[in-house]
C-alpha cells in the first residue's frame, strides 16, 4: 500500500466516523432486542400455556383468567413484547422459584464469581497462548509447531466437562494438589467478609494471606481447564496473526539493521499482531463466559452456570431466562467490543 | 468425438488428469481426482477420514459389533466392573457392558451431527446465497439477522430452548441448529460476492434465466465446497455441545446409550470407578478430533488460497 493511498483511506475513515458510530449504536440496538425476541419467544410462545406453566393444572378456571389478564395474555403478541422489553431493561426478570428471591438480585449475587472464574481463565490461556502461537509461527513446520497444533486441536476436541471431572480425580482425589470443590472451604466462611464478590481481590485488599492461599487452591483447576479451552484458540489465531507479520518488508528491513531475532519477533512483529490478537482475547473472554457454564457444574463454583443448570433442573424458567439474558448481554457487549476495537485500532480495516 | 480420441488408450490416472477433458463427467471426476490427491498426501488428514469412516462403520453394524445388550445389563453379578477380558471396557452402574452402548452410541453421535447438518447447512446456504445475490436492503435486512445470531451465546441459548421445549434428542437438536445456521450464512454470502458480477452468470442471465435459477442452478453449487468444510469443522463442537445437553440432563433420555449422558452417569463413581466417565468422554474425544482433522485436511485441499497460512 501506498502512503498516498493510506492516507486518503484515514481521510474516509475521519469523515465516516459519525456514520461509523451510528452504525455501531444500530447494531447494538438490533442485536439485544434479538436476544430479547429469542428469550421473550423462549419463556413465552414455546410453552403451550404458561398460565398453567405457574397455577398448575388444578387451578379453576377463574383463577386462570384472572392470572391470563394479570400476566398481559390477552394482548397481542408485540404488545406483549414490548411490555417485556421494558421490564427487562429496567431490571425485573421475576422471580426465581427455587430461592424466591428476585432473579437479578441472585444474578448479582453469582456473577462475580463467573467473572472471576473466566478473568483468571483468559489470563492463563492469553500468557500460555500467545507465546506458544509465537514459537509455532517462528518455528513453522517444525516438531514444536506441531506439537502446538495438536495441544490445539485437541482442546478444540475435547468435552471440558469431561476432562473437568478426570482432572478432579488426578489432581484432587490421588494427588491431593488441589482443594475440594467449590469456591472456598467453609472454614473461613465467617473470617472472611468479601465486598466486592471478586474473592482474589477481596483476600489481597484485605491482607487475608491464608484465605487468599486457599481460594487459589480452589480456583487453579477449573481456571486452568478453562484456560486450555482459550490457550486453543487463541494460540491458533496468534500463530495466524505472526505468520502475517514476519512475512511483510518491515521484518526484512529489521533484520537487515541487524536487530536480534528476539527484538525483531517480540518487539516489532508481536506489535504488529496485538491489535487483532486484543480483538481474539476479548472473543476468548466472551468463550469461557459460556464454556463456564458445565464447567462450574463439575466444580460446584456458585456462579451463572451453576445457577442456570439448578434452575434448569428444577424448571424455574424465570431463573434460566435470567440467566441467559445476563451472559448474552455481557457476551454481545464483549463482541462487538472486540469488533469495535478491531474496525478502531486497526488502519488497514477502514477501507471497507 | 471419435476424432479427438488419441490413437494409444490411456490409463485411468492420464484419463484423470488429462489437460483438455472430453466431457463435463470426465472434468468432474478430474477435479475430484485431483483434490483426493492433495487430501491423501496429507497424512493428518487421512488419519481424520479413517476415524470418521470407522465411525460410520461401526454405527451401522452395531449390532453385530456389540457383545452386550447396551440397555439391559447384569445387577446383581456384573456391576462396575473394571475392564477386563469378558468386558473390555469395564462395566457401569447398572452393569451393562460400557463398550456396547459406546458402539451404539455412535448411531446417536452420527444422528446429531447428521440431522444438525442436514437442517442448519441448507438454510444457512439460501440466506447466504440470496442475501448475496439479491443485495440491497434484502442483504442488509437477512445479513443483520444473521449478525444477530452470530452475537448469541449458543450453548446458553440452545439449553434455554431444550428447557422450554423440554428434554429430548430431538430437541436437543433443533436448539443446536438453531443456533449453528449463521457462520454457513455468512460462508454462503461471501462466496457468492466473489462470482455474482463474473461473466459466466452474466451470461446465464443474457440467456433469460430467473433470479431463482441463478441461485439455485449457478450459485449454490460453487457455494458447497467451502461450505462443506466449515460444517465437517463445526462437527466436533456440535458433538461437544450434544453431549454437554446430554451430560445435563437435557439429550437423549435413558437407557439411550448417549455419550454426555453416560458420562453424566459415570459421574456418582468417578472417584473409584474412574473408567465408567472416561470411556464415553475419550469416545467423543477421538470422534471430534476425526473431525477436526478432516475438516482441516478438506480445507487445505479444496481451498489452496486458506491452506498457505
Amino acid at each position: 500500500m501506498t502512503p498516498m493511498a493510506t492516507a486518503r483511506r484515514s481521510g474516509i475513515a475521519a469523515a465516516g466516523f459519525s456514520a461509523r458510530l451510528a452504525g455501531f449504536l444500530v447494531a447494538v440496538t438490533t442485536t439485544y432486542l434479538g436476544l430479547l425476541a429469542v428469550t421473550f419467544f423462549i419463556g413465552r410462545v414455546i410453552p403451550i400455556d404458561p398460565v398453567l406453566a405457574v397455577l398448575g393444572d388444578r387451578a379453576p378456571a377463574s383463577a386462570i383468567a384472572r392470572v391470563r389478564i394479570e400476566m398481559g395474555l390477552d394482548l397481542p403478541l408485540w404488545q406483549q413484547f414490548s411490555i417485556y422489553v421494558q421490564k427487562v431493561l429496567s431490571g425485573d426478570f421475576g422471580t426465581s422459584v427455587l430461592t424466591t428471591h428476585p432473579v437479578l438480585e441472585d444474578i448479582a449475587r453469582v456473577f462475580p464469581a463467573t467473572i472471576e472464574l473466566a478473568t483468571v481463565g483468559t489470563a492463563v490461556g492469553a500468557l500460555i497462548g500467545v507465546p506458544l502461537g509465537v514459537l509455532a509461527a517462528v518455528r513453522r513446520g517444525s516438531i514444536v509447531d506441531q506439537i502446538v497444533r495438536v495441544i490445539g486441536l485437541v482442546g478444540y476436541s475435547m468435552p471440558i466437562f469431561w476432562m473437568a471431572l478426570l482432572a478432579l480425580v488426578v489432581f484432587y482425589a490421588r494427588l491431593h494438589w488441589v482443594a475440594f470443590p467449590g469456591r472456598l472451604d467453609v472454614v473461613y466462611e465467617y473470617t472472611f467478609t468479601p465486598i466486592s464478590g471478586l474473592f482474589l481481590l477481596d483476600a489481597i485488599w484485605q491482607r487475608q494471606w491464608e484465605v487468599l492461599w486457599d481460594l487459589v487452591r480452589h480456583i487453579i483447576l477449573p481456571a486452568s481447564l478453562l484456560g486450555y479451552l482459550s490457550l486453543a484458540y487463541i494460540s491458533r489465531m496468534t500463530r495466524g496473526f505472526m505468520l502475517n507479520e514476519l512475512r511483510q518488508e518491515y521484518i526484512v528491513a529489521a533484520r537487515a539493521k541487524g536487530l536480534s531475532d528476539a527484538r525483531i519477533i517480540w518487539a516489532h512483529a508481536l506489535r504488529n499482531a496485538a491489535v487483532p490478537l486484543v480483538t481474539v482475547i476479548a472473543l476468548s473472554y466472551a468463550n469461557l463466559l459460556e464454556g463456564s457454564v458445565l464447567t462450574e457444574t463439575i466444580f460446584s463454583w456458585p456462579g451463572i452456570g451453576s445457577y442456570i443448570t439448578n434452575s434448569l433442573q428444577n424448571a424455574d424458567m424465570n431463573a434460566v431466562l435470567g440467566g441467559t439474558i445476563a451472559i448474552g448481554t455481557v457476551f454481545i457487549a464483549l463482541n462487538l467490543l472486540s469488533d469495535l476495537l478491531y474496525r478502531f485500532l486497526d488502519p488497514r480495516t477502514k477501507a471497507r | 468425438m471419435t476424432a479427438t480420441l488419441p490413437s494409444a488408450p490411456l490409463s485411468r490416472r492420464e484419463w484423470l488428469l488429462a489437460d483438455h477433458p472430453q466431457s463435463r463427467m470426465q472434468a468432474r471426476l478430474g477435479r475430484a481426482y485431483m483434490v483426493w490427491l492433495q487430501f491423501s498426501a496429507n497424512r493428518l488428514a487421512m488419519i481424520g477420514l479413517s476415524i470418521i469412516v470407522l465411525l460410520v462403520i461401526v454405527a451401522m453394524s452395531a449390532d453385530l459389533l456389540a457383545p452386550y445388550s447396551p440397555v439391559v445389563g447384569d445387577l446383581r453379578n456384573e456391576r462396575l466392573l473394571p475392564p477386563g477380558s469378558a468386558h473390555w471396557l469395564g462395566t457401569d452402574g447398572q452393569g451393562r457392558d460400557i463398550l456396547s452402548r459406546l458402539i451404539y452410541g455412535s448411531r446417536l453421535t452420527l444422528l446429531v451431527v447428521g440431522l444438525v447438518a442436514v437442517i442448519a447447512a441448507p438454510v444457512g446456504l439460501v440466506v447466504g446465497t440470496v442475501s448475496g445475490y439479491a443485495g440491497g436492503w434484502i442483504d442488509a435486512i437477512l445479513m443483520r439477522l444473521t449478525d444477530i445470531f452470530l452475537a448469541f451465546p449458543k450453548l446458553v441459548l440452545a439449553l434455554a430452548l431444550v428447557s422450554a421445549l423440554g428434554p429430548g434428542i430431538e430437541n436437543a437438536i433443533l436448539a443446536i441448529a438453531v443456533t449453528s445456521w449463521p457462520p454457513y450464512a455468512r460462508i454462503a454470502r461471501a462466496e457468492t460476492l466473489t462470482f455474482r458480477h463474473s461473466d459466466f452468470i452474466a451470461a446465464v442471465r443474457l440467456m433469460g434465466a430467473s433470479p431463482g435459477r441463478i441461485v439455485v442452478r449457478h450459485i449454490m453449487p460453487l457455494c458447497l465446497s467451502s461450505l462443506l468444510v466449515r460444517v465437517t469443522l463445526d462437527m466436533a463442537g456440535i458433538i461437544i455441545t450434544a453431549a454437554g445437553l446430554g451430560f445435563l440432563g437435557l439429550g437423549a433420555q435413558p437407557p439411550m446409550p448417549e455419550w454426555g449422558a453416560m458420562i453424566a452417569d459415570g459421574r456418582r463413581f468417578v472417584l473409584d470407578q474412574w473408567w465408567v466417565a472416561a470411556a464415553p468422554g475419550g469416545a467423543i474425544l477421538i470422534v471430534s478430533l476425526g473431525f477436526n482433522l478432516l475438516g482441516d485436511g478438506l480445507r487445505d485441499a479444496l481451498d489452496p488460497r486458506e491452506a498457505s497460512r
